[in-house]
């Protein structure tokens, strides 16, 4: 019998998902001995016309990492979903959207201008962007539509399993490769990873919290008994599903809230702010600011891994303004 | 249930026109059709009449309904009606939910039928979507200590302690000052009949004392209150009175011989003396005084001692301290009373530069027989009676300034002074009044009363109380600066005296001694009761009920007539013996609780502990109110507030976005 057929691909991410794979050292073996590989184009030389070239349904499994940002990243979900019987949203990108989806929170035109016009480290005298068709003499050049909004691979094919984590710890890995392997497979939709916080499974004290500002990393030593957020330091740890074994909390470092909500929250960044504005030390309005003013990029800290799939998915407006008509194609893609 | 066995039935209300007049409920009942699972969607004039509430009962068995959705008034109005309706026709009562299309849509769109209806339709859409996801819920049942407390010795508090004793209950009557009797044992007459204030209360007053079935804490403060209804447990300071009361025979030979004379601000505003080991006046409840540590000399100097030498009876006791009572209750009645407004933040009004301008509570201790001028009024030098009193209504009440709302009891206590003022000197009496109220029995005929002995009304607001002389018949007078705007004039009148008729406010401490007891404060700051119309002495909290002046401006009968509803409100919870908890309240999932702690801190009730060695937290239900607060802090989602299902406010939303103006069956929305 031949071994079953295993894909791996990424989309709009930053590739440490594809190392965290190779951070199974020597348990990789087992991968490959277990699995077909077929496609994995960051280590192996293969291209998109192998894929469509297979029957649908001939891959196994799917891995998929990375958030769907332009044509490319959708055209390959939609391929590599028609040739997958399993479709696995791998890590926190495809998975919920990520650093890839706090594009959101502007729109392309802000992004574009910000990147090859604003941004201090920018030398581009003549004012050059990139053009999705280019005339060269060789013949006309195309680079894939980027997108408006970020998207989660859910949004855009339907996924049968969520491995969260930016990137997925080996273990957890491990567990995802180990249940299909064995085809104990959770119901399809589920998220594989334990329905606890990593809150549970950290060995800080907690008490009554009460918090009156927040500390940058680098201002406070913390104390290594007490639970971080007490002390001032940001910690998601509240609100995310656990899996990685609380292992920032331990070391120091705020849980950042890389797997994403606890089983049943709908919208991540929701619960962690939540979560936080119920410990606030203040009484009125004024206080309320004060404390957050301490806390840089609140919406960038509650909706870092969760932003797309949020209740909001995106800002709608930008300066207050709705949409100008020449934007709202680019918001069709909403 | 699977879903397409759940059976809705759909009541459209036309409350009369209140309804029917703005939206189409005909209309709106015929396209409720159109939403999931409804097999019956009927309008009726008055849903609330028993005809409305038997259709219902009919329709469940004759059409086997699994849910029943009403779009009528507020559920503050008639949810517990339908409820009640539901559990006769034999579903269980929470399967039921109610759209509130009166006063979220015909009321308020009076000049919008289609737009109103839209939102009628919008709102079944969600009542329905959400009726699909109730599930049964059963109240809890708690037994009910038969204890009561009482806070504040006024006559509100007092009738109701007598009330409950009487009625055969322990009653524990907590008083902040010295004795009881509150505001009403300053008066000297009430108005409109002029009994003496004091000739009726102290009989009260002597009966709560002396009542086998009332303990009186006097000099004592509630500190903290925790439990629920049926089971408060209340900690309560006795403050150090310094004088054992087992022993003190209330001779008055301390404060006879005590050296220190301390201006007595509180019973007599200021015009009179005590001693620093006092009882605040003759016929206080208990009779023992209490030694007020800030002015006596012993406790400044380490010497004195004098009332330690002559008490007969060695009842002094420089060294107790404060005791802790923790008192266990069934119900609590607050009757804590109100504060009178400062005028000194009128500064045009020139109370406490023009020395003859008194505040109203000071003109009722110079009224008062046992008073520092034994009655005569006088000005404030002690020997003076002035030949023209002027009585300024409103101050600090109907003012946008200070206080909105009319102190209710300013007008009838000006006239009082009036007739007083005519009673006892020569003098020349002017009101002046923005608008006259006088609205309770016997209160008009007073008003003609006092009209007929000549006093005379100006309408008009005072702009101003002067020294600075214009004539010289204002000399070495006050001058009352006006506009009478009967007869759209300038008016400046001369006085010797001028009262100030001063707004009642909230206690100063009212919102801390409301979030104390689980109660609300409105926007004027007086305790919020339940429904002002038809709850008014209870609160949000059960168990816990308010009376007098406490809730709101009022005169003695009100006070009076709350004190005993109050009781009766209580007593009729006693005589139940045990009481049902609304079943709408938070549950930890304590297998998934990670023990954050977030939630600790937020309940309102005191309802969350932390189980330090489960590392979790933990609801108690008798506590728990469903306020929601936990639900919505929980960042893992691991408590969930019954009939407030994520699932059900989720299909809600999901009912309420529903296209209203398509005319087609809507499946039900896939669930997030």
């Amino acid at each position: 019998m031949s071994k079953p057929k295993l894909a791996l691909y990424w989309a709009s991410s930053c590739g440490g998902c594809e190392i965290a794979v190779l951070g199974l050292h020597e348990k990789i073996l087992d991968v490959a001995e277990a699995f077909d590989i077929v496609f994995w184009p960051c280590v192996m030389d293969f291209k998109y016309e192998d894929v469509e070239a297979m029957e649908d349904g001939e891959i196994d499994v799917c891995l998929f990492n990375g958030a769907i940002r332009n044509d490319e990243n959708a055209h390959l979900a939609h391929l590599l979903r028609r040739k997958s019987k399993v479709m696995v949203a791998f890590g926190s990108c495809a998975f919920g959207g990520s650093m890839p989806g706090l594009a959101n929170f502007n729109d392309r035109e802000q992004m574009f201008n910000y990147i090859y016009h604003d941004s201090p480290s920018t030398d581009n005298p003549d004012g050059i962007v990139p053009q999705q068709r280019t005339d060269m003499p060789e013949g006309e050049l195309v680079l894939p539509n980027f997108w408006n909004t970020v998207k989660t691979l859910a949004q855009v094919v339907p996924v049968d399993y969520y491995l969260p984590g930016c990137p997925p710890e080996a273990s957890s890995i491990e567990t995802a490769v180990t249940a299909i392997v064995s085809g104990e497979l959770p119901p399809p939709g589920s998220v594989i990873g334990p329905d606890i916080t990593v809150c549970d499974e950290c060995p800080r004290e907690k008490h009554e919290k009460k918090i009156s500002r927040f500390y940058r990393p680098q201002e406070i030593i913390p104390d290594p008994d007490t639970c971080l957020l007490e002390q001032g330091l940001f910690c998601a740890g509240i609100a995310t599903r656990s899996g990685c074994g609380a292992r920032c909390p331990q070391v120091g470092v705020g849980c950042r809230g890389c797997y994403g909500p606890n089983e049943g929250v709908y919208d991540h960044g929701a619960k962690i702010m939540t979560g936080i504005a119920s410990v606030l030390d203040a009484d009125t309005p004024e206080e309320v600011e004060a404390i957050l003013d301490t806390l840089p990029d609140p919406a960038g800290y509650f909706y870092r891994f969760h932003m797309p799939d949020s209740l909001l998915r995106r800002t709608a407006r930008t300066n207050g303004k709705k949409l100008l008509a020449s934007e709202q194609v680019a918001a069709s893609e909403l | 249930m699977s879903e397409n066995e759940k059976r809705v039935g759909v009541y459209v209300c036309h409350c009369g026109h209140n309804i029917a007049g703005t939206v189409d409920v005909e209309h709106v009942a015929e396209w409720a059709y159109n939403l999931p699972n409804v097999i019956i969607s009927r309008d009726n004039k008055f849903m609330c009449a028993s005809t409305g509430q038997e259709q219902i009962e009919e329709d469940v068995k004759e059409f086997n309904l699994t849910h029943v959705v009403v779009a009528s008034c507020s559920p503050h109005m008639h949810e517990k009606t339908f409820r009640n309706a539901v559990e006769r026709s034999g579903l269980n009562p929470y399967l039921f939910e109610m759209a509130n299309i009166r006063e979220h849509a015909s009321w308020v769109h009076p000049d919008d039928q289609d737009g109103a209806t839209s939102k009628a339709k919008a709102l079944v859409s969600a009542a329905v979507h959400r009726v699909l996801h109730h599930e049964e819920l059963t109240p809890m049942q708690v037994e009910i200590r038969p204890e009561v407390l009482i806070v504040g010795g006024g006559v509100a508090g007092i009738q109701a302690a007598l009330e409950v004793a009487e009625a055969g209950h322990h009653v524990y009557l907590v008083e902040r000052e010295p004795s009881i009797g509150g505001h009403m044992a300053q008066l000297d007459k009430t108005f409109p009949t002029l009994d003496c204030s004091a000739c009726i209360l102290t009989p009260k007053m002597f009966d709560a004392g002396s009542h086998p079935n009332i303990t009186l804490l006097t000099y004592a403060e509630v500190e903290q209150v925790d439990g629920y209804v049926g089971n408060f447990t209340v900690r309560v300071r006795k403050k150090a009175k310094m004088v054992h009361e087992d022993l003190c025979t209330g001779c008055g030979t301390c404060w006879e011989k005590c050296p220190k004379k301390v201006i007595d601000t509180v019973f007599e505003s200021g015009l009179g003396y005590r001693k620093a080991i006092y009882r605040p006046f003759p016929q206080a409840v208990p009779k023992y005084p209490v030694i007020d540590v800030e002015t006596c000399i012993y406790y400044d100097t380490g010497k004195c001692r004098a009332c330690e030498k002559f008490c007969p009876t060695d009842a002094i006791d420089f060294e107790m301290q404060d005791e802790i009572v923790n008192l266990e209750v069934g119900n609590i009645i607050v009757a804590t009373g109100y504060d009178l407004f400062d005028p000194r933040r009128i500064p045009q009004y020139g109370y406490g530069r023009h020395e003859n301008v008194f505040t109203s509570m000071e003109f009722e201790r110079l009224v008062n027989a046992a008073g520092p001028s034994d009655g005569r009024v006088v000005l404030r030098d002690g020997e003076t009676t002035p030949q023209s009193v002027a009585i300024i209504h409103c101050v600090g009440s109907r003012d946008k300034n200070y206080n909105g709302h009319c102190s209710a009891i300013c007008c009838m206590y000006s006239l009082k002074f009036a007739h007083l003022v005519k009673e006892r000197t020569e003098a020349e009496v002017y009101n002046f009044y923005i608008d006259m109220r006088t609205i309770a029995k016997g209160y008009e005929e007073f008003y003609d009363r006092v009209l007929e002995e000549g006093a005379h009304f100006i309408r008009g607001k005072v702009s101003e109380i002067t020294d600075a002389t214009h004539a010289s018949e204002e000399e070495g007078k006050l001058v009352v600066v006006a506009e009478d705007t009967l007869i759209g004039k300038q008016r400046r009148v001369p006085v010797d005296m001028v009262i100030l008729a001063v707004a009642m406010e909230p206690r100063a401490d009212a919102e801390e001694v409301a979030h104390r007891f689980g109660i609300g404060c409105g926007d004027t700051g007086f305790f919020t009761e339940r429904h002002p119309k038809l709850d008014p002495v209870a609160t949000v909290t059960e168990g816990v009920y308010i009376a007098g002046a406490c809730q709101g401006p009022k005169d003695i009968p009100d006070a009076v007539a709350q004190g005993s509803a109050a009781a009766a409100r209580v007593l009729s919870v006693i005589s139940q013996r045990e009481v049902a908890l609304e079943p709408v309240r938070a549950t930890i999932d304590e297998e998934h609780c990670s023990g954050c702690r977030i939630c600790n801190t937020m309940c309102p009730y005191h309802a969350i502990d932390f189980i330090e060695a489960d590392s979790v937290s933990r609801v108690n239900p008798a506590l728990c109110k469903g306020c929601g607060t936990c639900v919505a802090a929980c960042p893992s989602q691991v408590i969930s507030g019954a009939h407030f299902t994520f699932d059900q406010l989720i299909a809600e939303i999901d009912g309420i976005m529903v296209d209203v103006n398509i005319d087609e069956p809507l499946v039900a929305a896939e669930m997030v």
